[in-house]
């Protein structure tokens, strides 16, 4: 599907309208109503995600006591739950959960990403042998069931003597994220363009300069998005979590998960979702920030004609 | 990508083209070499070692209980006999009662394949209808694009929780349905509350891949087009959804593979359902593990061969291929 | 052809890799001598609700300076406490000395080798505990732990409804009359398909004089009168409604949060739900609830504690354990965390009664408890049990089929 030039300054002589209103002000109309349509369509999106979670933070404000009302707004409300989150009374560690899986969470993206733009690279603009099979690996690091890697890891770890550390946490987490991040970046590479690598090399460029400079930037949607999916991906990591990390070292999942009442048998559904509120609160800030750089669009000029 | 101009340009060399080009092509592979090896190496220790253990595991037998001494003595080889266990449903000489994990086999199949269909179905189209809102430009897209993050952002296992706290029989679910539904206790209300919780959380992975695609997409090609005379309808068929194919390809296939392993959700919201209804393969792999591991690594290696085969067709036969040749792209001749 | 013997020596140190990890299956009888040697170690358990444990703890290392005990918490979740479990003793980590271990999984760590035998120099005096607790730490005529904390099922009734509690299966179904006419349900109890349902279900067969195995611990004996029976009366009652479809759907918390809304007049619960029906803002039953033994043979729970057979300090392990069975230890355990002492006499200590009212009632279910089976393969038999008992009670099962079905899964699950 090319597209000439020629065709797209070529304005359209308006046309006259069939019932004698302007052809402008008909388009403006459409133009509204698709602009209310988009917005009904936004709204109910915003109450589909919104909705559970406002549940959530509902149940989070509520006395223990309370724990199955289901009034829609808490009317004895406290704090009483956030506190228990908090609180390291019970053994809980919320916060330096929170910061462990921060660290976790930080370098898993980086290293990830690192790895993953330089396999897709090679995968998506280099020629060599045994590419599909090389590719089919990768792919296949996502066809094992998580479960059945607990106790072959936890042995493989404890025998290196590496229990309590963060490369345990952090090296599963990042061949988690791996196979996507290839794949995603690999599949965006492929589309970019290549004389624009072309010129940068006759210029003098080498091929990383020209890569670094000029693809990379173009590729920048694709390689914000994969951050955040690393990211979010490894701070909602559970069941490696659970079994390889130490108290020091734990994470929020575990943390949460390890939330008690104060009776055995006891579910604290309120703590445990005020702790999950907590959580997800600066994950959203981190999200909202960094959203412009998901959609910075693709005008760097030099793909047109 | 539209606008490809004509072959790049070699640097010529006084050494003529042929050595050249084969100087080049080394330089080529050794560079990828480098390229790709940390990946490979990194997921041959996570996830390589793991599973070359399973196939040798799942060849050796379960511990068995000396009746004398009453304690547990090695297993000796197996054969295929914890292969033929699954798939055949024998439990030893005879075939595996109700109650057993083998007696499940079968339908953890059903239920591993039925939820990954109608979940990757139903977060697909969602995600490409939020993908498509989210790309549009009004006020408030900020918002919009937060809110739709935020399921996905919420831990796993708080979402679980989440949902199995609404679908109690004294939950939100039933009082905003005023009904009394058993949602854990029955098959079918067990299995759709486990696929809207899926899709509630996983519909935002697909919009966010999709969103990354449609923004390499530039308005010219909307703007020619509508002053063509296309309609949305036409523009989103012939225009977007082509365009998009490779983002949307990836981000299927790893749905896919991803729901093929389907194991947090229904294990917190459901324990693996009424009977068998809601217990996908992976369930049925942390309940063997249990109770006698190297059956489980027989059962692990079938999953692996079974999720391997899938992706195989999608790969082969849907196009999610991101290898190809580049020569022939560098040419123009390949999409 | 370069990149293709990398890869592939890469997969031959992986496969290397695998053929030398693959040998810490469990195996055999690895239950050595009692080594005699003392030293720091570390007492693993599940989540400590009540920061009860650490002020037990720092109270032996005041007194031990040598001997230091650490405190490794697992989470909440007994699944997972379980996993953990047998992923450090296939590790043979011995990093675990004394671990907490749940009443039912003794057996399968004792078999499996894990546990070292209290015996010879790691003897303990059992004489003063409960016989029930004593039974469920033994495996094959030995001693593998050491009860610590026990558990048993309390019948909660409405007193303002029922003034004098029943004693039986069908004077209790004969109550439900009483319960339609104040027009709230009648029966709560665990059958959600999970071990709550093992334990009613168990409950329910031992109350009618059947047994879900024979004394050897694996062989089923479901196919008799009694366990039919057992079985039956809970089917009647959910057929006729004295038992609602929702307990279908019940485990502990859902259970208690109904009866103290008030729309149940009995429940079958664990002590626990007692001090908390009496506190809560929302409970409508405060003063208006009793509590009784359970009219079916109640079902045992507790934890034991067992020296690992990895330890590098069995003497100071030994020693701990009769520390946490001490009369003083066990005292603090009743007190600050409504846990059920496994010292008999204390059941009768007045002191303890003051605060948990609940203990003479708890000592009468106790006494007549009917212990989980006790066999290796005990994941196997509750799946059993679980699966065909909810087929049953739901209505896709009868009874005999559903018991049927029990006993060949139990069967299989018994013979690996």
């Amino acid at each position: 599907m090319s597209v000439t030039s020629t065709e797209v300054a070529a304005g359209t002589t308006p046309k006259p309208a069939v019932d004698g209103r302007s052809r402008s002000s008909s388009r403006a109309r459409k133009k509204a109503g698709a602009s209310i349509r988009t917005g009904i369509q936004a709204i109910i999106i915003v109450i589909w995600c919104l909705a559970p979670f406002y549940w959530m933070i509902v149940t989070a404000f509520r006395p223990v006591d309370y724990t199955y009302d289901t009034s829609l707004i808490p009317i004895p409300a406290t704090l009483d739950n956030f506190a228990t989150a908090f609180s390291t009374q019970l053994g809980n560690h919320l916060l330096r959960a929170i910061g462990n899986s921060l660290i976790v969470g930080v370098s898993v993206t980086i290293i990830a990403l690192a790895f993953g733009v330089t396999a897709a690279y090679a995968l998506a603009r280099l020629e060599f042998a045994g590419k599909p099979f090389l590719a089919g690996i990768i792919l296949g690091a996502s066809m094992f069931p998580a479960v059945a890697l607990l106790t072959p890891l936890f042995q493989l770890f404890t025998n290196l003597g590496w229990t309590g550390t963060y490369q345990v946490l952090i090296i599963p987490s990042i061949s988690f994220a791996l196979p996507l991040t290839v794949y995603t970046l690999a599949s965006f590479l492929r589309e970019m363009p290549w004389d624009l690598e072309e010129a940068a090399r006759v210029d003098g460029c080498t091929r990383f300069t020209a890569f670094v400079r000029i693809i990379l930037p173009l590729a920048a949607p694709a390689v914000f998005t994969t951050a955040i999916l690393a990211f979010i991906a490894s701070w909602n990591e559970y069941l490696i979590a659970s079994v390889l990390s130490t108290d020091a070292t734990q994470t929020v999942t575990v943390a949460i998960a390890g939330f008690t009442g104060s009776q055995p048998h006891q579910e604290p559904y309120t703590a445990i979702m005020a702790a999950g509120t907590i959580v997800t609160v600066p994950l959203v800030i981190l999200v909202l920030i960094l959203q412009r750089k998901i959609v910075a669009g693709l005008t760097a000029g030099g793909v047109k004609g | 990508m539209a606008v490809v101009d004509a072959p790049p340009e070699k640097i010529k060399s006084p050494r003529g083209k042929k050595t050249d080009k084969a100087a080049a092509r080394t330089h080529e592979r050794r560079a990828a070499l480098w390229l790709i090896a940390p990946s490979i190496l990194i997921l041959a220790v996570v996830i390589g070692y793991p599973l070359v253990a399973a196939v040798i595991q799942s060849f050796q037998k379960d511990a068995g209980l000396n009746p004398t001494t009453g304690l547990f003595e090695q297993g000796g080889f197996a054969g295929f006999s914890n292969y033929t266990h699954w798939l055949l449903q024998q439990c030893g000489p005879v075939p595996c009662p109700p109650g057993t994990n083998c007696a499940s086999f079968w339908a953890a199949i059903f239920n591993t394949f039925f939820f990954t269909i109608v979940t990757v179905v139903l977060e697909t189209v969602l995600g490409l209808w939020m993908a498509l809102i989210m790309n549009r430009a009004y006020r408030g897209r900020a918002l919009v694009r937060a809110s739709v993050l935020v399921p996905w952002a919420i831990p796993t296992a708080v979402t679980a929780k989440l949902w199995f706290f609404i679908f109690a029989t004294a939950g939100i679910a039933n009082v905003i349905l005023h009904a009394q539904i058993l949602w854990t206790s029955q098959a079918w209300p067990a299995r759709i509350a486990i696929i809207i919780a899926d899709v509630w959380k996983t519909t935002p992975f697909m919009a966010l891949l999709i969103l990354a695609g449609l923004q390499i997409i530039p308005d010219e090609i909307y703007e020619a087009s509508r002053v063509d005379g296309a309609s949305t309808v036409q523009q989103f068929f012939r225009i977007t959804l082509p365009l998009i194919k490779p983002a949307l390809m990836v981000a299927i296939l790893f749905r896919t593979l991803d729901a093929l392993r389907m194991y947090d959700l229904p294990a917190i919201l459901t324990g693996g359902g009424p009977g068998n209804a809601t217990t996908t393969l992976s369930i049925l792999v942390v309940d063997q593990i249990r109770q006698g591991f190297n059956a489980a690594a027989a059962l692990s290696t079938l999953t692996f061969l079974l999720i391997f085969a899938v992706a195989f067709i999608f790969v082969r036969f849907l196009g999610a291929n991101v290898v190809a040749t580049t020569e022939a792209q560098q040419k123009g001749e390949l999409r | 052809m370069k990149k293709a013997t990398l890869v592939f020596a890469a997969v031959l140190a992986v496969g290397g890799l695998a053929v030398s990890g693959c040998s810490g299956s469990g195996g055999g009888s690895s239950t050595g001598a009692a080594n005699s040697s003392r030293g720091p170690i570390t007492y693993v358990q599940g989540k400590d609700n009540n920061n009860v444990v650490q002020p037990v703890i720092d109270m032996w290392n005041q007194k031990h300076p040598d001997e230091k005990v650490t405190l490794k918490e697992q989470s909440t979740d007994a699944n997972q406490q379980h996993d953990d479990l047998v992923q450090n003793f296939q590790a043979k980590n011995s990093n675990y000395d004394v671990v907490s271990v749940d009443v039912v999984w003794t057996a399968e760590f004792a078999a499996k080798g894990w546990l070292q035998p209290l015996e010879g120099s790691l003897k303990i005096d059992t004489s003063n505990l409960l016989p029930a607790t004593v039974k469920s730490a033994t495996y094959i005529g030995k001693l593998y732990a050491a009860p610590v904390s026990s558990d048993g099922g309390l019948l909660y009734y409405r007193k303002d409804i029922v003034p004098t509690p029943p004693t039986t299966w069908d004077e209790m179904m004969a109550d439900c009359a009483k319960a339609k006419a104040a027009n709230i349900s009648c029966y709560a109890g665990q059958f959600k398909q999970y071990e709550g349902l093992t334990v009613n279900v168990a409950e329910s067969i031992n109350g009618a004089g059947g047994e879900i195995v024979k004394s050897d611990g694996k062989t089923p004996n479901l196919q008799t009168a009694e366990a039919k029976k057992g079985m039956q009366q809970l089917v009647d009652a959910f057929k006729n409604g004295n038992i609602p479809q929702e307990n279908l759907t019940f485990m502990e918390e859902p259970s208690r949060q109904a009866f103290e809304a008030g729309k149940y007049l009995f429940m079958r619960n664990w002590p626990y739900a007692y001090s908390l029906a009496t506190t809560d803002a929302t409970s409508v039953v405060k003063d208006k609830f009793g509590i009784a033994p359970l009219v079916t043979a109640s079902s045992l729970g507790g934890h034991n504690a067992a020296i690992s057979a990895y330890s590098k300090h069995q003497a100071t392990a030994h020693d701990f354990l009769q520390f946490l069975e001490s009369q003083e230890i066990q005292k603090i355990f009743v007190q600050k965390a409504s846990l059920a002492p496994v010292i008999t006499a204390l059941y009768d200590d007045q002191d303890l009664i003051k605060t948990n009212p609940y203990l003479p009632v708890l000592k009468q279910s106790i006494l007549k408890a009917v212990p989980r089976p006790v066999t290796p393969f005990y994941p196997a038999v509750t799946q059993a049990i679980q699966v065909n008992a909810f087929q049953v009670l739901s209505g896709a099962a009868d009874v005999n089929t559903g018991l049927k079905n029990m006993q060949d899964a139990i069967k299989s699950a018994a013979n690996g």
